[in-house]
């Protein structure tokens, strides 16, 4: 066990836990997130998807030791249910979802590649977007909502 | 969080249902459940199982449906509002949990809306409501039920007198049966149903607040990993605790039989202790050759059904002016959920409850009653959603194994299971062969259909009495449901088409009645169940895409022969008004061009373009689809690409028609992905697919064909299932869109590039 303190959604947290434990699992069990979630373990899927430093990171993959001073966003750190951030306002009017569970995977990534890069073309979004899964194949409202968002931004 | 969900329970059970020990017990020895359940405490007989209407206004509806990415949530949130006139926002909806809603089975099979949405269960209960809130009205204000109004949860009389259902029973019971004649308010008159309401979870799904299974926490909470066998019959020889006497935080390794679990103080260190943990296993039986599967399958002791049979089908291939052979087949293929399944449970001496992604609330309580051998009414079983599940994936299992791990170490336990145990062990849906001949008349017509197939099938779901029907039973030691080998008798009763067997223009005549959807007279649909190496369980349309994928493929073969185009040559040997009327509605979306297939491809392109259509009466009578398939195909590399898909639904009237066509949007690109790469793949002892490099499932990335969807709703039908009909005919329509672009025919699943490759090698050289 070993003091780690962590920087996450604007907030910081001092967790007691053995340093190799994945992030994700600090995040969902002891600080109660509920945006990053356990598909694979593997980095195959992107469930457990949060942004560090602007760049997407599988947090199922990453020891919490390694990340240091960082500041840690996760699904529930870009917006309220009040007040959503336009990239999940645009999921919401799409209703670009089924189960929901692949969300933090869609929506980070889709983020991270259009802060990058405002005008990524429709293949450049579509290949960052090649890790993710989405089993109840929710892909053309997903899609379409990140269009949106994209032009949003652009204008 | 804990405590606020106790809170909510406590107070919506006591505003309701009566569950004192006492009566809880007379009641389920005289209630017998409907939908063919095992009894319940909670009678759907009364009104109050159903629905309250509590003192501020807010109608409170307990349903056993749930809602698991399919919108039933919102839609079934909608009935209520509408059938009890008041805004969505008024109705809270509790579903599937077993100390507060009736016992309706499983969600599953298509069966929620015409089970809830028709003149039953909960639209009847919002009905009878409405009815019983209209006659206590009347009296409170000296009128005549016929001077009455309502809307917005006001009752008015016309001499403008009102009174609010709060005020006539707020907090009270209403003590009254459903009523069979109460009357659904016609679609004609829906102000909420049938509008396209936006789902009611979709904000706090987008911005990560909405609570799966895997975010329920217990006070006092443990984490566990199971340890699954190395392979199928694998069974325990030795357990080596001292293998895992370094992790720290380890509260116990849990041995039952053949089935092992560690528990932990945190995930991390459950999921250390599962890798660390040795154990030694004497092997399972060899597996048969996954190259040469489907002739060792078609070689097993079957358990045989005919669904039809005309018993001149030799005479009349005999006589047929060209007979036609093909042989298809269908892989097994993965729920494969994105989140691995997981559970928590409470198990204390006297009670123990179980929160589940299950389908099945009830027959989940049942079983794990068994399993840590407690009577059935002190056990709980609460719905909390999973990841998309399809089907029988691993929420069943899942729960069961965090029950027995929770009883072993006597404090609540949370259970997710690794990628690994997820898909080496789930219940995938059925691999199968379907041989067909048919014999045509010199005009090109179909005279003579045989239809024969071979499923593979172990376990399913448990129901309410057979836990070995998955892994966590079986290690136990209880059986699966097996296939009792035994010969077809002739078939009797009223036809049946519940798997999609029988394909849709037989004639379907049993026992003097006709059912089927088509023309075709001399017929017969033979299928021979044999026992699977893996187990298996429904899994979205299950069988009835592996059928549709044969039969419509096949009858596209017959339209080439007689070169007639593929949707006239449909419509001459159907019969069933609803498939007819799909199959013309998308060959209009589509502005399908009569022609046969495949289609005149002189160019040299690399890349050719091609068209298919597959229709299909859903179960028989549960939904019909028709779909038109545009693709592309690369000659090279053999990559297909389908680029636009059109589809045309009946289901009678929709509930809402933004969830629906999320629904069909779903089902035809998942059914796109089985269609093109998903199949579960093994060695000569295990498994082989059992993450996301090796069962392959189109990623974010991959290029997304358009979907449009066109609902077609003759008047006064009752509505059908929705969600499994689209994913049903999208393999076939892909695989005659091929045939177009190509004239080569693929008869196996998935449409791997080697296969289009090699069936492109084949037909040149067939007509060289
Ligand atoms: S859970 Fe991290 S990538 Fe799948
Ligand atoms: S919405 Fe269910 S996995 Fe994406």
């Amino acid at each position: 066990m070993k003091k780690i303190t962590l920087n996450v959604n604007g907030q910081q947290h001092v967790v007691a836990v053995d340093p190799e434990t994945p992030l994700l699992f600090v995040l969902s069990d002891e600080l109660g997130l509920r945006g990053p979630r356990f598909g694979c373990g593997m980095a195959q899927c992107g469930a457990c998807t949060v942004i560090m430093r602007g760049q997407v990171v599988r947090s199922c993959v990453m020891p919490v030791s390694a990340v240091g001073q960082d500041e840690v966003t996760t699904l529930e750190g870009l917006g309220t249910p009040e007040k959503p951030h336009p990239i999940q306002q645009a999921f919401i009017e799409e209703g670009a979802a089924q189960c929901g569970f692949c969300l933090s995977g869609v929506i980070l990534t889709a983020k991270a590649v259009l802060d990058t890069k405002p005008d990524a073309s429709d293949q450049e979004i579509r290949d960052a977007l090649g890790g993710i899964l989405c089993r109840c194949f929710t892909h053309t409202r997903m899609l379409r909502a990140i269009r949106k968002y994209a032009e949003a931004i652009r204008a | 969080m804990t405590q606020s969900r106790r809170e909510f329970l406590k107070s919506c059970g006591a505003l309701i249902v009566s569950f004192s020990a006492g009566s809880l017990r007379v009641l389920s020895a005289q209630s017998q459940g409907q939908f063919g359940t095992h009894p319940s405490h909670i009678d759907p007989e009364k009104l109050d199982s159903w629905l309250a209407v509590g003192a501020d206004g807010i109608i409170t509806a307990y349903t056993g449906k749930c809602d698991f990415g399919q919108g039933i949530f919102t839609a079934q949130s909608q009935l209520v509002a509408e059938e009890l006139c008041v805004p969505i926002d008024r109705v809270k909806l509790i579903q599937c949990d077993t100390s507060v809603c009736p016992d309706q089975g499983t969600t599953s099979g298509s069966q929620s809306t015409p089970t809830n949405f028709n003149s039953e269960s909960l639209a009847l209960a919002a009905a009878t409501a409405r009815e019983a809130l209209l006659g206590l009205a009347a009296v409170k204000l000296g009128e005549r039920v016929e001077q009455l109004t309502v809307a917005d949860g006001i009752i008015t009389s016309n001499m403008g007198r009102y009174v609010r259902y709060e005020e006539l029973i707020g907090n009270k019971h209403f003590n009254v049966l459903l009523s069979a004649t109460a009357k659904r308010r016609s679609s004609r008159d829906w102000t909420v149903l049938g509008k396209p309401i936006p789902s009611l979870d979709r904000t706090a799904l987008m911005t990560g607040q909405f609570e799966f299974v895997h975010h329920v926490r217990i006070p006092g909470m443990l984490h566990g990993r199971v340890v699954r066998p190395p392979e199928m019959g694998a069974t325990v020889v030795h357990v080596d605790e001292q293998s895992v006497r370094s992790v720290p935080g380890l509260v116990k390794v849990v041995v039952r039989k053949n089935f092992i679990g560690v528990v932990a103080e945190t995930q991390y260190q459950a999921a250390l202790a599962a890798r660390k943990l040795a154990v030694q296993w004497n092997p399972g039986p060899e597996l048969p050759s996954h190259n040469s599967f489907f002739d060792h399958l078609r070689k097993q002791p079957s358990h045989d059904v005919l669904s039809v049979d005309s018993r001149d089908i030799e005479a009349q291939l005999a006589a047929a002016s060209h007979v036609i052979r093909a042989i298809y087949t269908y892989p097994y293929q993965m729920h494969g959920s994105v989140g691995a399944s997981c559970a928590v449970a409470e198990v204390k001496p006297e009670s123990a409850t179980v929160w589940s992604a299950t389908q099945s609330v009830y027959p989940t309580r049942s079983i794990v009653a068994k399993l840590l051998n407690m009577p059935v009414d002190t056990v709980r079983v609460i719905y909390v959603r999973g990841s998309g599940c399809y089907g029988l994936n691993g929420a069943d299992a899942v729960s069961f194994d965090a029950a027995i791990l929770s009883q072993a170490v006597g404090r609540p336990v949370r259970l997710q299971f690794s990628r690994q145990d997820e898909m080496m062990w789930e219940n995938f849906g059925s691999a199968c062969v379907v041989e067909h001949r048919a014999g045509m008349a010199r005009d090109g017509s179909i005279v003579v259909w045989d239809r024969e197939d071979w499923v593979a099938s172990l376990g399913n779901r448990p129901g309410y009495d057979i836990p070995g029907n998955v892994i966590t039973g079986m290690l136990l030691g209880y059986e699966a449901e097996l296939p009792e080998p035994r010969s077809a008798k002739a078939p009797g009763g009223k036809f049946r088409n519940q798997s999609n067997t029988v394909p849709s223009y037989f004639a379907g005549c049993v026992a003097g009645g006709c059912g089927g959807g088509g023309t075709i007279r001399s017929e017969r649909a033979l299928t021979h169940t044999v026992r699977s190496p893996f187990f298996t369980g429904p899994l979205r349309s299950p069988l009835r895409i592996q059928n549709t994928f044969a039969n419509e493929c096949f009858i596209d073969e017959l339209c080439a022969h007689a070169k007639a185009d593929p949707v006239a040559f449909r419509l001459q040997h159907l019969q069933n008004s609803r498939v007819i009327g799909v199959l013309k509605a998308a060959a209009d979306a589509a502005s399908w061009q009569a022609r046969p297939s495949p289609m005149a491809n002189f160019s040299r392109a690399q890349t050719v373009s091609g068209r298919g259509i597959a229709c299909v009466a859903y179960e028989g009578d549960n939904g019909y689809a028709a779909l038109v398939a545009e693709v592309d195909v690369d000659l090279q590399t053999g990559t297909v690409r389908p680029k636009r898909f059109i589809i045309a639904l009946d289901c009678g009237p929709v509930s809402n028609p933004d969830g629906l066509r999320n629904q069909t949007e779903g089902g035809i690109l998942q059914g796109m992905s089985r269609a093109l790469v998903e199949e579960v793949t093994w060695d000569n002892r295990r498994v082989t697919s059992v993450d996301w490099e090796t069962y392959k499932s189109l990623h974010l990335d991959s290029e997304m064909p358009t979907v449009e969807t066109v609902f077609v709703t003759p008047a006064d039908r009752p509505a059908t299932g929705a969600g499994e009909t689209a994913i049903t005919v999208t393999p076939a329509a892909i695989g005659n869109a091929i045939f177009d672009a190509t004239s080569a025919r693929l008869r196996d699943l998935p449409f791997t590039p080697e296969r289009v490759k090699a069936a492109l090698l084949a037909d040149r050289g067939a007509r060289a």
